[in-house]
């Protein structure tokens, strides 16, 4: 046990360590990737919330990370930099509430019934993005600049440097880990994890299932929103592929592909889909059919994915 | 507005569900007898529209292209039931959604590979290219009828299957209890084929049809799967009549939202969605949860 624990440690350290070096190591297109890759591992991670701890498949979360996208490119000003302590509440909480708004609905539905309300919903709000006229349609948005953390006229932190936003986007990810990883261990936590086991059970315990759902529901949707306004400053563009349907059968695919219920997992399965895009990307122009042979043959030939390669069945 | 407006958009919202219809049947009747959510069952309905297209060309007469398309889009369904689909029936629905979506991907591209990206048009055949005159300015294509026809037809063919037939007592029985079918003597493997090829078959024959109505572009295969999962989620899983009125129900909100309030008919098909999901969480039809 005391093995594992160093071992565990070793890991903790050489990942930290090579987080924090990885802007002295690569070019800024690199250090850019590396970006995207923590977004979306912390997109990955909060739907892990719901696929890997609370048992509920959604097939809809690039909604919550559009949202988190398009409210933090709206907001931002036509010239200049956007303000961090009000942009990033702001797209958190709004994801949030979309979250909650289609959740409360969805999670009427069970098992198979709400994999397809989730996803027709995103649909929905696909088909908004792209229609209403005030989004941009299916060009999308520019922002001007990353954002500055400010006091009145002074500029404290500015993230237009790649490597400032490249740190402060590798800190969330490492928060959010951290964040869920003591969620699952909190009383709320074990309620989701009962509620994934045995619902019915939960309910007769005397839980009100629906209300602890909706809340891993809202949570997991504020935290897609948080990985969506990183991902729109790090591309400094958003637009309707963001909540492409596609957008979240590949996220569900990082966290399957990775592991579920690990976290980690979900975080390395987005590392390995973002640079086998790149990979396949730069050999093909039809780079998604091979992608989509790799996803048949992991859902056929990894069940328990990447994370379940080194040890043997303790997650159901 | 005259009545001869509301007069089309009925007759456009009917047929519109009608499709709609072929498409969604196959797809809860997979999941409700098979237990599989077969999310690349939109793809279906793309490749019956390309296949349109492109033997059309060649041919130069539709009917005939449908006949030559019918067998190849029969034996690619069985196809993906032998060597993808069949792996799933002990897997969780969250393998079989991740699956499927893999297949989509492949089919998607497949098609650009095939056909590129550009939107292809396909002309009405010419025995149906007339129009129906309905007031002094305006009339109504006939080849839109025809569609409806033809789907009614199939419709009431397929329900008559279902009810009547040998194999619909064997399509209702595996529906029912899967087990029990199978130690009664019913071989799954055989059934389980057939109702899936037959839904490919299906949704391609909309494919078909609707393209001489609705533009052949990449990607028409994702935007009908997902209104028939919602007509699937209205009408209840395995409920072939659930279909019909779901589809029905989105067809006509969606075809009447288009013609009289264009900003919002995105939201309406799906508010209908969520005021369902309210009112009858399992859906209007279902037999078991």
């Amino acid at each position: 046990m005391s093995d594992h624990r160093a071992v565990v440690l070793i890991l903790w350290a050489a990942g930290l360590l090579s987080l924090v070096a990885l802007p002295s190591l690569v070019d800024e297109y690199h250090l850019l990737l590396a970006t995207k890759i923590a977004a979306l591992a912390i997109f990955a991670m909060s739907l892990d919330l719901l696929v890997g701890h609370a048992g509920l498949v959604s097939f809809g979360h690039a909604a919550y990370l559009g949202a988190g996208a398009y409210a933090g490119a709206m907001i931002a000003p036509e010239y200049g930099p956007a303000e961090v302590l009000f942009s990033l509440p702001l797209s958190v909480g709004v994801a949030a509430l979309l979250a909650l708004v289609l959740g409360a609905m969805c999670l009427r539905a069970r098992g198979p019934y709400f994999i397809m309300a989730t996803l027709a919903f995103a649909q929905m709000v696909y088909f908004g993005v792209n229609d209403a006229p005030w989004f941009g349609g299916s060009d999308g948005r520019l922002i001007d600049s990353r954002p500055v953390v400010g006091l009145g006229e002074t500029v404290l932190l500015d993230f237009a440097d790649p490597v400032a936003f490249y740190l402060l986007t590798a800190t969330a990810l490492v928060a959010v880990y951290l964040l869920l990883r003591r969620l699952t261990k909190a009383p709320f936590g074990r309620a989701v994890a009962g509620i994934r086991v045995n619902e019915d059970r939960m309910r007769a315990l005397g839980y009100d299932t629906y209300r602890i759902k909706l809340a891993a529901f809202v949570l997991a949707g504020a935290l897609a929103g948080l990985a969506g306004w990183l991902l729109a400053y790090e591309a400094e563009y958003v637009s309707p592929a963001l909540l492409d349907w596609r957008q979240s059968g590949l996220v569900l695919m990082m966290v399957i592909l990775g592991g579920r219920g690990t976290f980690y997992g979900p975080a390395l399965g987005a590392a390995t889909l973002v640079l086998l895009e790149e990979v396949l990307a730069d050999l093909t122009p039809h780079w998604m059919l091979p992608l989509g042979l790799i996803v048949i043959v992991a859902v056929l030939v990894l069940p328990r994915g990447l994370a379940g390669l080194g040890r043997r069945g303790d997650h159901a | 507005m005259d009545p001869s407006f509301y007069l089309i958009q009925l007759l456009n919202g009917v047929q519109y569900g009608f499709l709609l219809f072929l498409v969604a049947s196959g797809l809860t009747l997979v999941f409700g007898i098979m237990g599989v959510i077969n999310l690349a069952h939109g793809s279906f309905y793309m490749i019956g529209a390309y296949l349109a297209f492109w033997l059309g060309g060649l041919t130069g007469n539709l009917l005939l292209a449908v006949l030559i398309a019918l067998p190849i889009a029969f034996a690619v369904g069985l196809v993906v039931e032998r060597f993808a689909v069949s792996f799933l029936y002990e897997r969780s629905h969250l393998d079989q959604v991740l699956l499927t979506y893999g297949l989509i991907l492949v089919f998607n591209e497949l098609q650009r590979i095939l056909w590129g990206s550009d939107v292809h048009a396909v002309p009405v055949p010419e025995l149906l290219s007339a129009s129906l005159p309905l007031t002094e300015t305006q009339s109504y294509p006939v080849y839109r009828l025809f569609v409806s026809a033809a789907c009614l037809v199939i419709a009431i063919a397929l329900a008559l299957v279902v009810k009547k037939t040998r194999l619909g007592m064997a399509i209702r029985a595996g529906a029912a209890n899967r087990e029990m079918a199978e130690v009664l003597g019913l071989d799954i493997d055989r059934l389980f084929a057939i109702v899936f090829g037959a839904g490919a078959l299906m949704a391609a024959f909309a494919g078909m049809i609707a393209a001489p109505i609705e533009a052949v572009a990449p990607g028409m295969g994702d935007s009908i799967l997902v209104l028939s999962l919602v007509v699937v989620v209205i009408g209840g899983i395995g409920s072939i009549k659930g279909a019909f009125l779901g589809a029905m129900a989105i067809g006509l909100v969606d075809t009447f939202g288009k013609a009289l309030m264009p900003e919002f008919s995105g939201f309406l098909v799906y508010g209908l969605m969520g005021l369902s999901l309210i009112l009858r969480p399992q859906g209007l039809f279902t037999r078991e949860t």
